[in-house]
């Protein structure tokens, strides 16, 4: 064999070799989690875990379902908040920013995105959660508080993927449109944002994950009481936060109860995941024929 | 208003940016007929075309002088209405462009932007116009699917079908053949023959046998001078100008 032929073999295996150790990353962690969590599961029950109203650690009754709800309604809320916000600005962006503008806009989302989710929660306790108290009363750390916070958190996520899937239509379909005689919004609304639909739900998917994952920020606004809040201006804790709360101290079975609640997160996450591929799948078929 | 001719420039110059590209600009273009405009890459035809209908409007860097005349209104005045003036000069592009939607959404689009909601209405007229683009006995029984699965040629005769169906009195051709296989063109080309009657037609074309195949009139354009306006027999057999006979000889370009 000559050399280049050993060189070629040598950087294909090599690449090889680091594609395995992600995959294997990926997996040591579920299992680990899955090795601790597992045993409490088994010794809770998995429906009783799921389902259980309490979590009383002194007492060994540990149930998730409040933090399930608390994580999606915190979820939820905060992409209903950040997705308009969101793809507006991805819209503007793209469309009708001019050249000045988007130099400054951009690197101000972009610099969202490396401010540390403490200092966000710091931002939160010392504006967000005085202004909910005097504004709706109780104590201020509540749902409402928690996905503000989090939707602020996950708009560049949003916007700069959004971004990128609108430039990515091509300039052909906008003229077309604009050719018929189409003003501006008719073109984004009907054109531009159906085609670039596949890619906006991308964009939502990762905001999802990353506003499910979110721990630090949503502790110290949420007021992580363990109970369904009957309405948003009620505490909540969530799934992540009951993990980083407890893990301090927690013992034997209290300690694999929280690595089994990271297995429920795990679990929402790749069922979301599951769901959102879905219709990101069959929006591209019926926009694109698979073409887009 | 002048009844021959359906538009006039006066003193039209073009830039892009510092780029001068239409020069001093004085042309008529025949009503319900067909002109060719030819001449070398770069010589400002397509430019010229995308200026009647404002489309180069998109491009921040564009900038122009003098005017353009539209049954003698300027189409650059400040009181133009752009959407309508899109509507009445329709526009086909170089490259087949249908959006990513159904063949029958690709002809319904502009009338619903324009406020058609007569579903009875929109479906005669997407009819009508896939008829007379010459396609509907082709895909008559798929108007439901997309638009992306035609061939190129279809394609083509698609967004023809798709200008027609807001009833334009203008249609302006980028090339519209440059990208598709004899056949296809052929078809185009006797498209062209059987809406010259209803349309004025403006045809960018780098093919001169197409341009003598399809248009009555023709304009060579040089480095964004019309070097020669004149009949496409007379042209193309008997120039008036050494530089239109150095170029259909093919001396240069």
């Amino acid at each position: 064999m000559d050399k280049n032929k050993i060189q070629e073999k040598i950087m294909e295996k090599t690449l090889l070799i680091i594609a395995l150790l992600s995959i294997l990353a990926i997996v040591l962690i579920i299992g680990f989690i899955f090795l601790e969590g597992f045993p409490a599961i088994q010794e809770i029950g998995f429906f009783q875990f799921m389902l259980g109203m309490d979590w009383s650690p002194k007492k060994d009754i540990f149930g998730v379902f409040p933090m399930i709800i608390g994580t999606l309604l915190t979820t939820i809320i905060a992409l209903i908040i950040a997705i308009p916000l969101s793809i507006g600005c991805a819209i503007f962006l793209t469309e009708y920013a001019p050249e000045n503008m988007k130099k400054i806009l951009k690197p101000t989302i972009q610099s969202l995105a490396g401010i540390p989710s403490v200092i966000y929660g710091f931002v939160g306790l010392v504006l967000l959660v005085p202004f909910l108290r005097s504004t709706f009363g109780g104590t201020g750390f509540n749902v409402l508080g928690a996905s503000i916070i989090l939707a602020i958190m996950i708009l560049p996520t949003i916007i700069s993927i959004s971004e990128d899937a609108l430039l990515a239509i091509p300039k052909s379909f906008t003229e077309a449109s604009y050719g018929l005689g189409a003003t501006k919004w008719q073109t984004i609304y009907k054109i531009l944002l159906p085609a670039a639909l596949p890619g906006l739900i991308t964009a939502i998917i990762l905001g999802m994950g990353r506003a499910i994952g979110e721990t630090m920020a949503v502790i110290m606004i949420a007021g992580n009481v363990v109970e369904i809040p009957g309405s948003i201006f009620e505490p909540v804790r969530t799934l992540t936060a009951n993990i980083a709360i407890e893990m301090g101290y927690a013992i034997n079975l209290h300690y694999n109860a929280l690595f089994a609640t990271g297995i429920i997160l795990l679990i929402i996450i790749m069922i979301l995941l599951v769901i959102a591929n879905y219709i990101e799948h069959k929006k591209k078929l019926s926009v694109g024929g698979g073409e887009l | 208003m002048n009844i021959e001719n359906v538009i006039e420039t006066k003193n039209l110059n073009t830039y892009f940016g510092d780029h001068h590209i239409l020069k001093d600009l004085n042309t008529q273009i025949p009503r319900n007929a067909v002109t060719a405009l030819i001449g070398p890459s770069g010589c400002g035809k397509s430019t010229f075309l995308r200026t009647l209908n404002r489309m180069n409007d998109l491009i921040p860097i564009f900038r122009k002088e003098g005017d353009i005349l539209l049954d003698g209104k300027d189409i650059y005045s400040k009181k133009t209405d752009i959407v309508e003036l899109r509507k009445r000069v329709g526009m086909v592009f170089q490259k087949a462009n249908p959006f990513p939607k159904s063949i029958y959404d690709n002809v319904a689009y502009g009338l619903r932007i324009h406020g058609e909601t007569d579903e009875n209405k929109i479906d005669k007229i997407v009819e009508k116009s896939l008829k007379a683009a010459a396609l509907w006995d082709e895909i008559e029984d798929k108007i439901h699917e997309s638009a992306l699965g035609l061939s190129g040629g279809q394609q083509q005769r698609l967004c023809i079908a798709r200008t027609i169906a807001v009833s334009p009195e203008i249609i302006l051709m980028d090339e519209p053949c440059s990208a598709l296989d004899p056949i296809s063109t052929t078809k185009i080309e006797d498209l062209i023959h059987k809406l010259k009657d209803k349309y004025t037609i403006i045809i960018v074309t780098h093919n001169m046998q197409q341009a003598t195949r399809v248009s009555k009139y023709t304009s060579f354009f040089l480095n964004g001078e019309i070097i020669e306006n004149n009949k496409t027999s007379k042209l193309f057999v008997d120039p008036e100008n050494k530089k239109t006979e150095d170029y259909i000889t093919g001396r240069f370009g």
